[in-house]
């Protein structure tokens, strides 16, 4: 892959009247929009026929910041909103820009029902462990232990494995990398843009400011090596024992298939209807 | 173009059906809704329909996620819907703030039933009228239509979107269980004559980079709609006339405030409508809307006969409200009733309306049944 530099994807594709973006120093989201970006200009997409799709918390912000169409929506529902976006026009190429807690915790319904559905979308989700907007709340994606404002003493509850669920919800892609891992998650993107249904890119994201700073590690660098640390790719997953895999995070492409999406079943679905009533097109 | 329904005669059908059928002929071809009891003829009407005209129908995961992609499915240049009852109402009020923040022309139907919570789900009742005029938080307006016949459900479905288009905002039709469910005779008119009317699109570059800027000088900007190379950043914060987020910046937000609420309040003569029976000579005033305003009708007649001079002011719009008109009819009246299944919520409106002019007596009645004639005559004598 030959990388373009970083200003022309920037000159290409932000607002320049919406910079300086409101991410802080070391956030990761940035990294994962140029990613995001950068496998939209490589598959020579239209700026166009792409809409961009957020709910709430600080990724949700993205779609401000590029030049497309974009929805920033209420939290939770950027896939309820991109169910119509998709649905009332199906040429229209959909990119979810979400949270943990955006999808997780209170959209946790609508993304299970959206993959369950097959929902052509491309969902690119940030995975911090946290809630960064309002100032470092654990997410229910956060592994035990680790602290939050609301979890002052290290969190109780266990975590939701956000790949895991939507293999098992349905969804044609998944994969998940930390965003160290980045040509592995421009192929990702590139991969999931493609697939017609339901995809997911979710990236371990850097949090210094409102996660990392309460978890004893204050920089980005110093999260990132965390994430190099916990992280297990999804090869060697395999020969894992549980024990070994207490507290690890299996990074790597989950699943890749081709099921059906609900605007290509709609459609089988109203020439069936047609048929039924006798309505001969 | 071909309907999956007979046009341009008359049917014998449902409240919720016809609505459902003059959403499709007002060009709607997307639904999504969550079934509730007593509107879920209406999802069950549009599942049947919406296939064979090509339009969308789909069942959401909950009347949050209903309300939300109806809202996208405007951004994507459709003629969009979604009916529910009281708790999903409830649901969609975070959404409906949404919708009216970004001036997405939607229409919502809710069939109210009882309650608070899940109430009488099969009985009518008229409680969720300040929910649809306020249940969304900020400040704000919003067009809400009162029908009190099937026929009606039928024209003022067409006259919702013909509304949500021109105003580029959500409207509510507010009906309930009782006209949701009756069946009437219905004039469903040749589609060729029903008047509709679209959305204001961008007319050139500068319209399309400002799309939240009143060009018109009527309050109601060009809509982006999606997948046209207009690149519309749309936004439930605080946003500038670029569509940018503005969120500290006072004037920025009383303005667009501002603009939101005086595109429906400054154009009240257009949307609001009413029809009177016996009010030109009228001694006591009856305000009444939606299927109770049939029984204040019967009632009128009575009074009349009983030589007590009535008259009815029927609302088909209850908001915006003509507290104008109100006070007008107080200054020619000695008293006002308000017949309501509800313990009062558009009472409120006409005693404000009212200003003191003339007393306003609310004639409350709750637990599904709806106001008898005699009801209402009883209070009146």
């Amino acid at each position: 892959m030959y990388l373009k530099s970083s200003y022309d994807i920037r000159d290409k594709y932000l607002r320049k009247d919406m910079l300086p973006t409101i991410f802080c120093p070391g956030c990761g989201i940035g990294a994962v929009l140029q990613y995001t970006l950068r496998a939209i200009d490589e598959l020579g997409w239209s700026k166009d026929e792409v809409v961009w799709v957020s709910g709430i918390g600080c990724s949700a912000r993205v779609p401000g910041f590029v030049d497309f169409d974009g929805l920033h929506t209420t939290h939770g529902r950027a896939l309820a909103f991109a169910t119509g976006i998709k649905m009332a026009n199906p040429d229209l190429k959909v990119i979810a820009f979400m949270g943990d807690g955006d999808a997780a915790a209170i959209g946790g319904n609508h993304f299970i029902h959206a993959i369950r559905r097959n929902l052509d979308v491309t969902v690119i989700l940030i995975n911090n462990f946290t809630y960064g907007m309002t100032g470092g709340q654990v997410a229910p994606t956060a592994l035990k232990g680790l602290k939050g404002t609301t979890a002052p003493y290290g969190n109780f509850e266990n975590p939701f494995d956000i790949a895991n669920l939507a293999v098992a919800a349905g969804a044609n892609y998944v994969a998940r990398w930390s965003v160290f891992n980045y040509l592995q998650g421009i192929n990702s993107i590139k991969k999931a843009l493609q697939k017609k249904g339901f995809s997911l890119v979710e990236f371990l994201s850097q949090c210094p400011i409102s996660f990392g700073r309460r978890n004893k590690m204050k920089t980005g660098a110093e999260l990132i090596r965390w994430y190099q640390k916990i992280t297990v790719p999804i090869s060697k997953a395999k020969n894992m024992s549980p024990e070994e895999l207490e507290g690890k995070i299996v990074i790597g492409e989950f699943v890749d298939r081709d099921r059906p999406s609900l605007d290509e079943e709609y459609e089988r679905y109203k020439r069936r209807a047609k048929e039924i009533m006798g309505w001969k097109e | 173009m071909k309907y999956p329904f007979p046009v341009g005669e008359s049917d014998f059908i449902q409240g919720d059906e016809a609505i459902a059928r003059a959403a499709i002929l007002a060009g709607c071809r997307f639904y999504a809704g969550y079934p509730i009891t007593p509107a879920s003829e209406i999802f069950e009407a549009m599942a049947l329909y919406m296939p064979l005209v090509d339009g969308v129908s789909i069942q959401i995961e909950d009347e949050i996620g209903s309300l939300a992609a109806v809202i996208g499915a405007s951004w994507a240049g459709a003629k969009a819907m979604t009916a529910t009852s009281g708790p999903g109402f409830s649901l969609m009020m975070e959404n409906l703030g949404y919708a009216i923040m970004t001036e997405t022309p939607l229409v919502l139907v809710d069939v109210q039933r009882s309650g608070p919570s899940t109430g009488q789900p099969t009985l009518a009742a008229q409680g969720d009228v300040m929910q649809a005029i306020w249940g969304t938080h900020g400040d704000h307006s919003i067009i809400v239509l009162t029908p009190a016949t099937v026929q009606e459900a039928f024209d003022m479905t067409i006259r919702a979107f013909n509304l949500a288009e021109k105003y580029r905002t959500p409207v509510v039709l507010l009906t309930d269980g009782e006209v949701g469910h009756m069946r009437e005779r219905v004039n469903i008119p040749d589609p060729d004559e029903i008047e509709l009317v679209y959305r204001k699109l961008p007319r050139n570059e500068d319209e399309a980079k400002y799309p939240f800027r009143d060009w018109d000088s009527d309050g109601i900007p060009p809509m982006p709609v999606f997948g046209k190379g207009y690149h519309a950043y749309v936004t439930g914060l605080t946003h500038d006339e670029r569509g940018r987020p503005k969120t500290v910046e006072a004037e920025i937000h009383e303005k667009l405030i501002n603009r939101i609420i005086g595109k429906i309040e400054k154009n009240k003569d257009d949307i609001i409508e009413y029809e009177t029976f016996g009010l030109e000579d009228a001694e006591v005033a009856i305000v009444s809307y939606g299927i109770v305003a049939r029984s204040a009708i019967r009632a009128v007649k009575i009074l009349r006969k009983e030589g007590i001079k009535a008259g009815l002011l029927k609302l088909n719009v209850v908001w915006p409200f003509d507290f104008e008109m109100i006070e007008d009819i107080a200054e020619q009246v000695g008293k006002i009733y308000v017949p309501e299944m509800n313990l009062g919520q558009v009472y409120h409106l006409v005693k404000e309306g009212a200003n003191g002019k003339a007393e306003v007596e609310l004639i409350p009645k709750i637990g599904g049944e709806i106001h008898t004639p005699d009801d209402i005559v009883r209070a009146v004598r």
